[in-house]
């Protein structure tokens, strides 16, 4: 059997292993996390995630939240954004509805979204995570994939060593906690960075890797759904083992594209780059209401906050997008979504707005509605953004009155000037809750 | 009904016919081409309840009478009969089918009472003129490209169609924009367009309209109303309903005080940008026009880091400028100018709109919008 390699993640160094068994404490330092792992000096894909962040932010800015359980969430008829620990031992979960989640947990503190400031939280642990690499993979806010091959002369040390100083560097600078998954592709580190949590460090190596994988349940395998679960355990697959003893060539007969997927996936193979590149392929932005809606007028202020609010992101990331998409979800939960291509790509408030509204218009038809949305998709650099319209002359002129009030915004505060369309008492009550959508968002 | 025809002369008119019916329809009888047969001759209408058609071929009429059947079928029946073999028709009473006899091939359709069939064409619309077949193609060739495709913009999803003064001089202009560019091109009034109303020409219509000109060279007679517009051939002739709409008022957008200008040859331009292109993305496909004295430099470049470039030797001695295009709408224009004919562009600075011109044809202009590059 190969020896063990062990590291300690308090003092970054590498306690020589006598035996197969790893020492308990760190002979240098005491400390009692240390990692260890046969392939631990020679794996160099990493998953980083933070743990429950924001939750972790809000307890990072009042510590008298630290040992409550918190929960992040809007108003009564939202859903759970994010729940600390402490919450999660009553068993409250991230996408929970806000109702079950006060029910199994009557005395949490319940912190509506702010999302300005998880993103601006977000953007620091990316940037210390783009300093030890630039092959950086966002998958949403709070996590990514990380490719260290072939950085250990630059880091002076084997790419774990530098992720266990990275989540360091995390803690001290950004006050959050996170955990690291580490194996030879991104599959496996991702499924590693879940099985040590919070602030773990947990590694998958190659080694009898069908054995570690044999026992689990499918839907660990990214892309399986609750539809295609159903599906494979009505044809019998429960395990990956169950996968594994099935021929890749059947299983796309089977299942489609997704077969091949779940045929490597099984055997611990996927041959996915760590691309920087596929950063965001969508900004959209929702909110679900007090009391279902049913009238335009009553829709029209939420649709233009929130197309406000896509129009931020966008001009604060440098974007525009070709594509608005509306969507609407029933108050029976049944989601709708309309989109529409534009003739140039835009990032102004006015014309999402605009064309969102159009959309509305098709779309409202007496049904009650419990939650409208706003995205712009088809992203490009914003060097094509809103061009000058020959048939439009106006729109260049609503395009300079936008930006005079972005001007104003940046320097007097948020609510400094805004549009009337935008002015209800209710809508500035409720925050929206916002994502940016990387190309496979998780969670 | 009954009648007798040359299996090509009753294609060529299906053929017309069954390119207005819709592939996907949910009313049955907008499937149908309706058939009337009387006085030696048989006509073909066909719908989509914006538009419609109607063929008139000459025939042996046995029986007169009228029924509709499937269009699409029926004209891929027609189409696959041999070559020059008769083909009979026959509707008898209130049978619901219509039998296509021809050689040893027979087939029976089912039919639907033409009752049923929206009439559009019939009445007679106030403003009538007549242009030659020429004319009407250059109306559409120059400025269907730049037909909107856009929904929410539907007043441009068509030709302006529409009077104007040209200095003192009475015209006939068709204008089409998608905000990006925009085509004019303009002719002497016919007779009896004066006081026509302004409208606008759906672009189904325009495609249609084209399709029938290209089979014609004798003249075409347009007449029109506020909501209709028709164009009558030697044997068919398309009614069309008119976008309901306003469209913008497009001379406010066309500069008039440019003063830089590049005369260029307009096949070579258009090569010479093709090949630039290439590299440039899909979404963008811009392309940099940097200008100096004699010499006009064609750039690309894309995300990935790939580079082109091209000289052209050109007419150009105003101060240097440069000017990003989309490719494709600067070919789109260069297609429009006959070959060996120079293309003149009128710029004022990167950021404001270029005019071009033909040089060797008055009647035609365009504005494109540049594009920050």
């Amino acid at each position: 059997m190969t020896s063990q390699r062990t590291l300690c993640r308090d003092c970054f160094t590498w306690p020589p292993s006598t035996s197969a068994a790893p020492p308990e404490r760190c002979p240098r330092c005491g400390s009692r996390r240390l990692v260890s792992h046969p392939e631990l000096d020679r794996l160099s894909i990493a998953h980083i995630d933070c743990d429950a962040f924001y939750a972790s932010v809000e307890k990072r800015d009042d510590p008298s939240l630290l040992d409550k359980p918190v929960i992040i969430g809007g108003g009564r008829r939202g859903v759970v954004s994010a729940a600390c620990y402490v919450a999660r031992i009553y068993g409250v979960r991230s996408a929970m509805p806000m109702f079950k989640a006060l029910a199994a947990c009557p005395h949490a503190v319940v912190i509506k979204p702010n999302m300005a400031k998880y993103a601006a939280a977000g953007a620091e642990v990316r940037a210390l995570m783009r300093d030890v690499t630039p092959l950086v993979e966002p998958l949403s806010i709070d996590e990514a994939f990380l490719d260290l091959s072939g950085t250990d002369r630059l880091h002076g040390g084997a790419p774990a060593e530098t992720l266990a100083r990275l989540t360091g560097r995390i803690e001290e600078k950004v006050g959050v906690t996170a955990s690291i998954g580490l194996s030879y592709n991104k599959f496996l580190a991702k499924v590693a960075s879940d099985l040590d949590k919070p602030r773990g460090f947990f590694v998958i190596g190659a080694n009898r890797i069908e054995q570690f994988l044999a026992d689990r349940p499918v839907s660990m395998i990214w892309g399986v759904g609750k539809a295609l679960y159903r599906t494979l355990l009505a044809d019998g697959i429960r395990t990956v083992g169950d996968l594994q003893g099935l021929d890749e060539r059947e299983l796309m007969r089977r299942y489609g594209s997704i077969g091949q997927r779940l045929a490597r996936f099984s055997h611990g193979q996927d041959s996915r780059a760590v691309e920087p590149g596929s950063v965001i392929k969508s900004v959209s932005s929702e909110t679900t209401f007090n009391d279902d809606i049913s009238a335009t007028d009553a829709l029209r202020p939420y649709l233009w906050r929130l197309s406000e609010e896509v129009s931020d992101r966008l001009k604060r990331k440098a974007l525009c997008g070709w594509v608005v998409t509306l969507k609407l979800k029933t108050a029976d939960f049944r989601s709708h979504s309309r989109q529409r291509r534009l003739s140039s790509p835009t990032q102004l408030a006015d014309r999402i707005y605009r064309t969102a509204d159009s959309l509305l218009e098709d779309a409202v038809d007496g049904r009650r509605f419990r939650l409208i949305g706003v995205g712009v998709t088809d992203l490009a650099g914003d060097r094509l953004a809103d061009p000058r319209d020959l048939a439009e002359p106006g729109l260049e002129r609503r395009h300079r009155v936008e930006t005079a009030m972005d001007a104003v915004r940046a320097k007097l505060g948020k609510t400094a000037i805004m549009k009337g369309r935008g002015l209800r008492v209710d809508t500035l009550k409720q925050s929206p809750s916002s994502r940016l959508h990387p190309e496979d968002d998780t969670d | 009904m009954k009648i007798t025809i040359d299996r090509a002369a009753l294609l060529k008119p299906l053929a017309h016919v069954q390119s207005v019916v819709e592939r996907r329809n949910t009313i049955p009888i907008l499937a149908n081409v309706l058939l009337r047969a009387a006085d030696g001759t048989l006509s073909l209408t066909a719908t989509d309840m914006d538009l419609d058609v109607v063929e008139s071929v000459g025939c042996s009429v046995d029986q007169p009478g009228q029924t509709t059947v499937p269009a699409h079928t029926l004209y891929e029946i027609v189409r696959k009969l041999q070559d020059g073999s008769e083909v009979e028709l026959t509707a008898v009473g209130d049978s619901g089918r219509m039998t296509i006899r021809a050689g040893r091939s027979n087939f029976s359709l089912p039919t639907l009472p033409m009752e049923e069939f929206p009439a559009l064409s019939g009445d007679t619309l106030p403003t009538s003129f007549v242009l030659s077949a020429a004319d009407a193609k250059t109306l559409i060739d120059r400025t269907r490209f730049a037909i909107s495709t856009e929904e929410t913009r539907y007043y441009l999803n068509g030709i302006f169609l529409h009077e104007a003064k040209a200095g003192d001089v009475a015209v006939l202009r068709a204008v089409a924009t998608d905000g990006h560019r925009l085509a004019r091109v303009q002719m002497p009034l016919p007779t009896g367009a004066a006081g026509m109303p302004a409208v606008i020409v759906p672009r189904k219509a325009v495609q249609e309209i084209r399709k029938l000109i290209e089979e014609t060279d004798g003249d075409v007679q347009v007449s029109l109303s506020e909501n209709k517009l028709r164009f009558a051939f030697e044997s068919s002739v398309l009614t069309t309903k008119l976008i309901d709409g306003t469209f913008p008022d497009y001379e406010r957008v066309i500069p008039t005080g440019n003063d830089k200008m590049l005369r260029v040859e307009s096949s070579m331009f258009k090569r010479a940008v093709d090949r630039v292109a290439t590299i440039s993305t899909e979404k963008s496909r811009s392309v940099k026009l940097s200008l100096t004295s004699g010499t006009l430099t064609l750039s690309a470049n894309s995300p990935d880091n790939a580079q082109a470039t091209e000289e052209v030797d050109v007419d150009y001695a105003a101060a240097a400028i440069e000017i990003g295009f989309n490719s494709r709408y600067l070919m789109d224009i260069a297609d429009q100018i006959d070959e060996g004919s120079k293309a003149v562009f009128a710029m004022a600075d990167a950021a404001s709109p270029t005019v071009v011109t033909d040089e060797s044809d008055d009647g035609t202009l365009y504005v494109l919008m540049p594009m920050r590059v």
